[in-house]
């Protein structure tokens, strides 16, 4: 099953969200992150949502969703080269004795310390999928107190 | 112009040219209900249930193919309009719900009579909108018309808050017109692809027309009547898709799928090329699909996009309205003599698409309709119920002209007929409106006989009482060794062993002929063959409503048959 970025133009009200969810629950699948927020455009939202599911469910699931009447715009990244970022807020334990580790770790993935307590570290780090994945095994032997993540947003590379 | 919500509401559907609204009143529809109380301009029918103010707009927009209307109020109200609006949906047919809701401030909170209805209805309509404030009324009232009744056609459920209608608009204009930035429902016809169509069509020696709803909704018989002569192509159409093609002509070959014609089936199977218009390729119409039309090249005409290779793989998309595509069609094709296909498939259609033994000592179903067939000469509108005889009618009934057959044909809704019927009586003139069903669905929306009586719609009520739920018992006769459990409409759980039909000495509930009665409705029985045409001339007699019941034979079965999951050339045969 490959993985589906998808980027939706939609209207900015109530029950669109609801409606684009619909389509991929009444067949069970399930969204694996999803984004939302307004445009420049305040009456557009954008939605990013990444889905695994078979090709030609899937695209029966797309072609619905442009369907949709408060659905303006369906991209389906699948073969373009594409931007992803996801972003996550780690909290890590603060000792003295891993404290230069997690810093050092920071610096080779490019995270940023955004809170520094006595007990706590609390670490951003943007980038792609995978990067934010590695960063996440590598933290975790210093003792994760808490994480959130995003879901991805993407944007495509073409030139048009 | 100053105007309250209610006030809008009933504007915009005289505006919208509404002519008749089903509905029921409740608590926070009381404002829109007395805003009816004094309108004229249209005909407000009071049913006895929801459900059955949902299906009769239904039926109303099938027979009319203008948008039907119901209301409700909130809550349960709301919640009966459900399998309505869900069969309206799955038919494509154009309608508008408009349910009451609670005051704004209360929305979410479990108040009284509150129930979700937007988020219930989501997956069934086509669109639905919750009105938040007075201003938006109008906007809102004309885009769901304009849904509804545009493109692939669909139900569209409004729902207004209490304080909504109640809430006053200081400058109320009614859009002139209306524009949706998502929304285009006007297709451009790809003329390439209807190129590509016409070389596949131009090679081919072995082609056939499917015909679908989308013929109907696009109004487009004329059209694929014409393309059809023009070029000698036999015709099947779904079971939606009855009366797009005149039944008797003789390029057409009945209806395919699990309970239709052996040459449909057949032809379909054999056939080199399928132009499929206004079809969904339904799992009761392709049987086993891999196995679906194996030498045929498809051509797919549809307005949705969505259905074109959704179930059987298409060679030739061509998303477009089926008169638009059809006319160029007409336009672009040559000329096709009949050749030794054609020859083949008058062959396997013989004297008649469908055959059954008759009898002399007890009614059979078929026969019935094929009575009903000859005394209205075909000339009526045929409302079903869902079952055997359902199949029956779309079978035994020719159906010679659109939207004079109006049946549930995707959500199969038991309790759609006698409503549905009732709705197209109140859309047509001129034409006899009858509802023919089994006596378990007809009891499912029994209670609408008193808005016949009150009203006198004139709709003949057909019984075909075989005591069974027949269909279901067909195919635990043929699937289930025999096993009648719960499709036996005398038994129930006193029943300790059961004798068999022809033993039973159970009394049959209830008496359809002393219900009608109860409803101040004339009523007639037939129970041996002999009396079958009297009952029926004493039905048509009566100036309103009528109910006639047949009481056939128990164990009939609808054939041909090809049971669920094989290929359209297994079939079964009685
Ligand atoms: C609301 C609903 N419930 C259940 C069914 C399943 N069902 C399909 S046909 C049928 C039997 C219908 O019996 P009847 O109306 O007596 O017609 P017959 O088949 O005997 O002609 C049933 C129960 C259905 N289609 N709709």
């Amino acid at each position: 099953m490959k993985r589906h970025v998808l980027s939706l133009l939609v209207e900015n009200h109530s029950g669109a969200l609801s409606r684009v969810s619909g389509l991929f629950s009444s067949r069970g699948y399930n969204i694996t992150s999803l984004s939302v927020a307004e445009t420049e455009d305040p009456s557009v939202s954008q939605m990013t949502i990444v889905v695994y599911g078979e090709e030609s469910i899937l695209g029966q699931i797309f072609k619905q969703l442009d369907r949709l009447i408060d659905i303006i715009n369906v991209t389906d990244y699948i073969d373009e080269p594409l931007i992803v970022r996801e972003v996550v807020l780690v909290k890590v334990d603060n000792s003295t004795e891993t404290r230069r580790e997690v810093l050092e770790l920071c610096s080779i993935f490019g995270a940023r310390v955004l809170s520094t307590v006595p007990s706590n570290l609390v670490l951003e780090l943007t980038g792609a999928t995978e990067s934010i994945n590695d960063f996440i095994q590598m933290i975790k032997p210093y003792g994760i107190r808490g994480l959130v993540r995003s879901g991805a947003t993407a944007i495509s590379r073409s030139r048009d | 112009m100053k105007k309250t919500g209610a006030q809008i509401l009933i504007d915009a559907l005289i505006r919208e040219n509404v002519k008749v609204l089903f509905g029921y009143p409740g608590g926070v529809v009381i404002p829109i209900f007395d805003v009816i109380y004094e309108t004229k301009e249209f005909t407000f029918v009071l049913t006895r249930h929801e459900q059955a103010a949902a299906h009769a707009a239904d039926g109303y927009a099938r027979a009319t193919g203008e948008v039907g209307v119901c209301l409700a109020t909130s809550g349960p109200g709301a919640t009966n309009l459900i399998t309505g609006i869900a069969t309206a949906y799955l038919d494509s047919i154009p309608m508008v719900a408009i349910t009451g809701q609670v005051a704004t401030p209360l929305l979410g909170t479990d108040a009284f009579q509150e129930a979700d209805v937007v988020g219930i209805s989501r997956p069934i309509t086509k669109h639905n909108f919750l009105v938040r404030s007075v201003k938006e009324l109008p906007e809102i009232i004309r885009k769901a018309f304009y849904i509804a009744s545009t493109g692939r056609p669909g139900p569209v459920l409004v729902d207004i808050p209490v304080d909504v209608s109640r809430a006053v608009l200081d400058d109320y204009q009614y859009p002139e017109t209306v524009s949706i930035r998502s929304y285009n429902p006007v297709v451009e016809c790809d003329i390439a692809q209807i190129d590509k169509a016409v070389e596949l069509l131009s090679g081919s020696k072995k082609p056939l027309i499917f015909a679908g709803g989308g013929v109907n909704h696009a109004g487009a018989y004329e059209e694929l009547r014409i393309f059809a002569e023009k070029t000698n192509i036999p015709v099947t159409t779904s079971l939606m898709g009855m009366g797009t093609f005149p039944a008797e002509h003789e390029l057409f070959i009945g209806m395919p799928g699990m309970h239709g014609a052996k040459t449909a089936n057949y032809s379909i199977q054999e056939a080199d090329l399928i132009l499929s218009i206004g079809v969904r390729f339904d799992d009761r119409v392709t049987g086993f699909v891999a196995n679906f039309a194996p030498n045929a090249s498809i051509v797919h005409i549809d307005i949705d996009p969505v259905t074109i290779s959704k179930i059987v793989k298409v060679d030739v998309p061509v998303v477009a309205d089926a008169k638009t595509a059809l006319r160029l069609l007409i336009e672009k094709s040559s000329a096709r003599p009949k050749n030794e296909w054609n020859t083949k498939v008058s062959g396997w259609k013989g004297e008649k698409l469908y055959t059954y033994t008759s009898s002399e000592s007890v009614i059979k179903p078929q026969m019935v309709i094929e009575e009903l067939y000859k005394f209205t000469g075909g000339n009526a509108v045929v409302a079903t119920e869902v079952g055997q005889h359902q199949m029956w009618t779309a079978q035994y009934f020719r159906c010679n002209a659109p939207r004079t057959l109006l049946t549930s044909g995707g959500l199969g809704t038991m309790g759609f007929g006698l409503p549905a019927a009732m709705g197209a009586a109140m859309g047509i003139d001129g034409k006899p409106v009858m509802v023919i069903g089994g006596d378990g669905s007809i009891q499912m929306n029994i209670q609408e006989l008193a808005t016949l009586s009150i009203n006198n719609i004139p709709v003949k009520i057909i019984i075909l009482n075989n005591t069974f739920l027949g269909m279901v018992r067909q195919w635990q006769e043929l699937f289930y060794d025999h096993r009648y459990s719960s499709t036996c409409m005398r038994g129930g759980f006193l029943c300790s062993s059961c004798v068999g039909i022809g033993a039973c000495k159970k009394q049959y509930v209830p008496d359809f002929v002393a219900v009608a009665k109860g409803y101040n409705i004339a009523a007639f029985r037939a129970e041996t063959p002999q009396q079958v045409l009297q009952v029926i001339k004493d039905g048509f007699a009566v100036n309103g409503p009528a109910l006639m019941e047949f009481i056939v034979s128990p164990e009939e079965n609808v054939f041909p048959m090809v049971p669920a999951g094989k290929s359209l050339d297994d079939i079964l045969e009685g």
